[in-house]
């Protein structure tokens, strides 16, 4: 799960780490104030969406010539005219696609003398099973570039969960950063910080970048990315609070609501699979037979025939279907359930599209029965390559 | 030879007395008599867990994973106990020393599986998973989630990132009459037991294992690391014939696609470049998921 930029920083200042002072508004009528809680001389006014590259943005509605996601306000005023000009229009960066996303909210930050910038991101290194931090002096860079123009100018250092951040681990830290003085002082306090965050919050990825040194020779967290685990969400209610559901799909956060995995995607033919690897590999099969899948639908192992009614029922709410494909290979899921469900959504939605049903594995014969005797128009198939020639046939015949 | 475990494996079970693992016990119970011996529960040690089977199978209840090894003589344990105890749970098993823990939890936070992984890497134990369908060596022994009744017994390995991929190259090698000596499911998390290598290794030092199907998937390098290792073992002399699949080329990056471990992030971990990778090592990489069997019966025929 993903949050504000504002709500990670408030996140972190909660843990310690330095931060400016700002305020979210979600109206321009509120700019004035917000102005008024920071000492200025200066002030950055800061797009709140999901999505990184906000600064080199472009909004859809002002044209070219118009400023990015965020800008620097040198008065009181300055600061009221950006965020009406902000508010409720749509940004576009390298990460939003070029929809874009609608900015609702913004960040009125009191601004920063900068000296120097640099690159610091914690995640779980999966080749060593441990947390990580990806530092270095690139700041304020699209590290990809960085990483892969100079990947010299990239250090990692693992910490032993056991022991967490050591002293040595800090100074490791603080040495790729080339510091110095105070601000490598606040740097040996900081990495412990962000770790303790990061750990104790159960954070996927906690990215800085910019994290910088200023003029005064302090520490500061600039911009701030950070994502949680979702398998951890349940131990975190004061997280889960910061989830801002107008970033997210309406048909992810109906199928996570009934914990179902579902992306959605561009094509026209809907699938429901059981494991995550075989509903790749369906969309996959898809593609290879000259169409593109709608989505990806993983119901589960633990799925129930509530579970399964919901899945159908997200699949054909997407008016871009134009076929399903039910692929069930019942391990730990049963397929009699799978059937079951299939046939209760059918029979409260109606089926408008064609389906293609293949079962295997666990209760194969029983959920084959289930579908069999239903009554319903449901094409039935042998296997996965005869599953997706018949539902790409079906929908190509439709067209 | 069987890989891993056999006939002779004696299994306890964490999380016995839910649904699920109730379900997926009497289910190995039946499949060729796999030696379930125990149950571990922290609140009803003492009692007799009882399968709704016709032979009516019983098992006793420990309160601790220490004491059931102990009065049963266990070498390997499988944990159905949900994501949040989980980890907790495959800590108990590595504490009491089990020799092979395999773990079907899906959703285990990923900072607890980072405490597990610094435990096991100071242990002995091998652990399979989390996240993973478990291990079935045909006629003999079944830990886990798979569907037995699509094994035969054979002459391939399977080993798989994915639950349901796995039992696709089962079928498809039962169907074209080739069967399996073993599959392994080494399951989607990040972080994990045991990995491709680990399989690999087992598998090239089997005599029945006489080819063997690797699937991957999107994320990681683990599908790189592995065909890294095929050709430095094929170099020495030690090869056998493997046909690969990797899942996810059409996924969008920068989405976690079901799995917790299924992600293209920063231009890493995509299908192409580890399907390029396996096919320098000289694995057969198969185009289409439904093509496992035939593809590896094509290979063998050379």
């Amino acid at each position: 799960m993903n949050i504000h930029e504002h709500q990670a920083k408030a996140v972190l200042k909660s843990f310690g780490a330095p931060v400016a002072e700002g305020v979210a508004i979600f109206s321009a009528d509120d700019a004035a104030a917000a102005a008024d809680q920071l000492p200025g001389p200066l002030w950055v006014v800061k797009s709140q969406i999901h999505a990184g590259g906000r600064g080199k943005g472009q909004f859809k509605e002002l044209g070219p010539d118009a400023k990015g996601g965020v800008r620097l306000a040198f008065s009181k005023d300055e600061v009221i005219s950006h965020a009406k000009e902000m508010l409720g229009n749509t940004l576009v960066t390298h990460q939003t696609g070029p929809d874009g996303k609608q900015v609702n909210r913004l960040y009125i930050e009191d601004g920063a003398d900068i000296e120097t910038e640099l690159y610091c991101s914690l995640l779980v290194n999966r080749e060593t099973g441990r947390v990580s931090f990806v530092v270095s002096t690139e700041g304020g860079m699209d590290i990809e570039a960085v990483a892969e123009e100079t990947p010299e100018k990239i250090h990692t250092i693992d910490i032993d969960p056991e022991t967490g951040v050591t002293p040595a681990d800090a100074a490791k830290i603080a040495d790729a950063f080339e510091l110095s003085g105070t601000a490598r002082d606040d740097m040996l306090s900081l990495a412990g910080i962000l770790y303790k965050a990061f750990t104790e919050k159960d954070m996927a990825l906690l990215e800085v970048n910019p994290l910088i040194v200023m003029k005064d020779g302090h520490m500061r967290v600039l911009d701030a990315k950070v994502s949680f685990d979702g398998n951890a969400l349940f131990r975190h209610d004061d997280i889960m609070e910061l989830r801002d559901e107008t970033e997210e799909d309406a048909k992810e956060i109906e199928a996570s609501k009934y914990d179902l995995a579902y992306v959605a995607l561009d094509g026209n033919i809907g699938c429901m699979v059981n494991g995550a690897g075989l509903a790749m590999a369906t969309m996959d099969i898809i593609k290879l037979y000259g169409a593109e899948p709608a989505n990806f639908l993983d119901v589960g192992g633990g799925a129930t025939k509530e579970k399964v009614t919901a899945a159908f029922k997200i699949i054909t709410a997407d008016e871009n279907v134009k076929g399903i494909l039910v692929n069930i290979f019942g391990g730990i899921m049963r397929c009699d359930i799978i059937a079951e469900g299939v046939v209760a959504a059918v029979k409260e939605v109606g089926l408008q599209v064609p389906l293609v049903v293949r079962l295997e594995g666990t209760n194969v014969q029983l959920g084959k029965d289930i579908i069999n005797n239903s009554g319903l128009n449901v094409i039935a198939a042998d296997d996965l390559d005869d599953a997706a020639q018949k539902i790409v046939a079906a929908v190509k015949g439709a067209e | 030879m069987s890989v891993i475990v056999n006939k002779d494996t004696k299994i306890i079970v964490q999380g016995l007395t839910g649904k699920t693992g109730t379900f997926h016990t009497e289910q190995a119970l039946e499949y060729f008599g796999t030696k379930m011996v125990a149950g571990v529960h922290p609140k009803k040690g003492g009692t007799t867990w009882s399968s709704g089977l016709e032979s009516s199978a019983e098992l006793p209840i420990y309160t601790s994973v220490g004491e059931a090894k102990d009065a049963t003589g266990a070498d390997a344990s499988v944990i159905y106990v949900p994501p949040a105890g989980a980890g907790a749970a495959i800590i108990e098993a590595i504490d009491a020393e089990i020799p092979f823990i395999v773990c079907i939890t899906e959703g285990i936070p990923v900072m607890d599986m980072v405490k597990v992984k610094a435990k096991l890497e100071k242990s002995s134990s091998m652990l399979l998973g989390p996240n993973c369908p478990g291990i079935l060596t045909p006629e003999e022994c079944k830990i886990g989630i798979m569907p037995g009744s699509i094994f035969k017994k054979g002459s391939v390995g399977v080993v798989s990132r994915s639950g349901t991929l796995t039992y696709e190259a089962v079928y498809q090698t039962s169907q074209v009459g080739l069967g399996q000596t073993t599959a392994v499911g080494i399951g989607g998390d990040p972080v994990k037991g045991t990995e491709f290598i680990d399989v690999l290794e087992k598998f090239l030092a089997d005599d029945e294992t006489e080819s063997i199907i690797m699937i991957g998937e999107i994320g990681g390098s683990a599908e790189e690391d592995a065909a890294q290792f095929l050709a430095d073992e094929a170099k020495k002399g030690r090869s056998k014939p493997t046909v690969g699949f990797i899942a996810g080329r059409t996924a969008p990056p920068g989405r976690t696609m079901g799995h917790a471990g299924a992600i293209v992030s920063g231009g890493k971990g995509g299908a192409e470049d580890k399907i390029a990778a396996m096919e320098a090592a000289g694995i057969r990489v198969s185009p289409s998921p439904a093509r496992l069997g035939v593809t590896l019966e094509e290979l063998l025929k050379g």
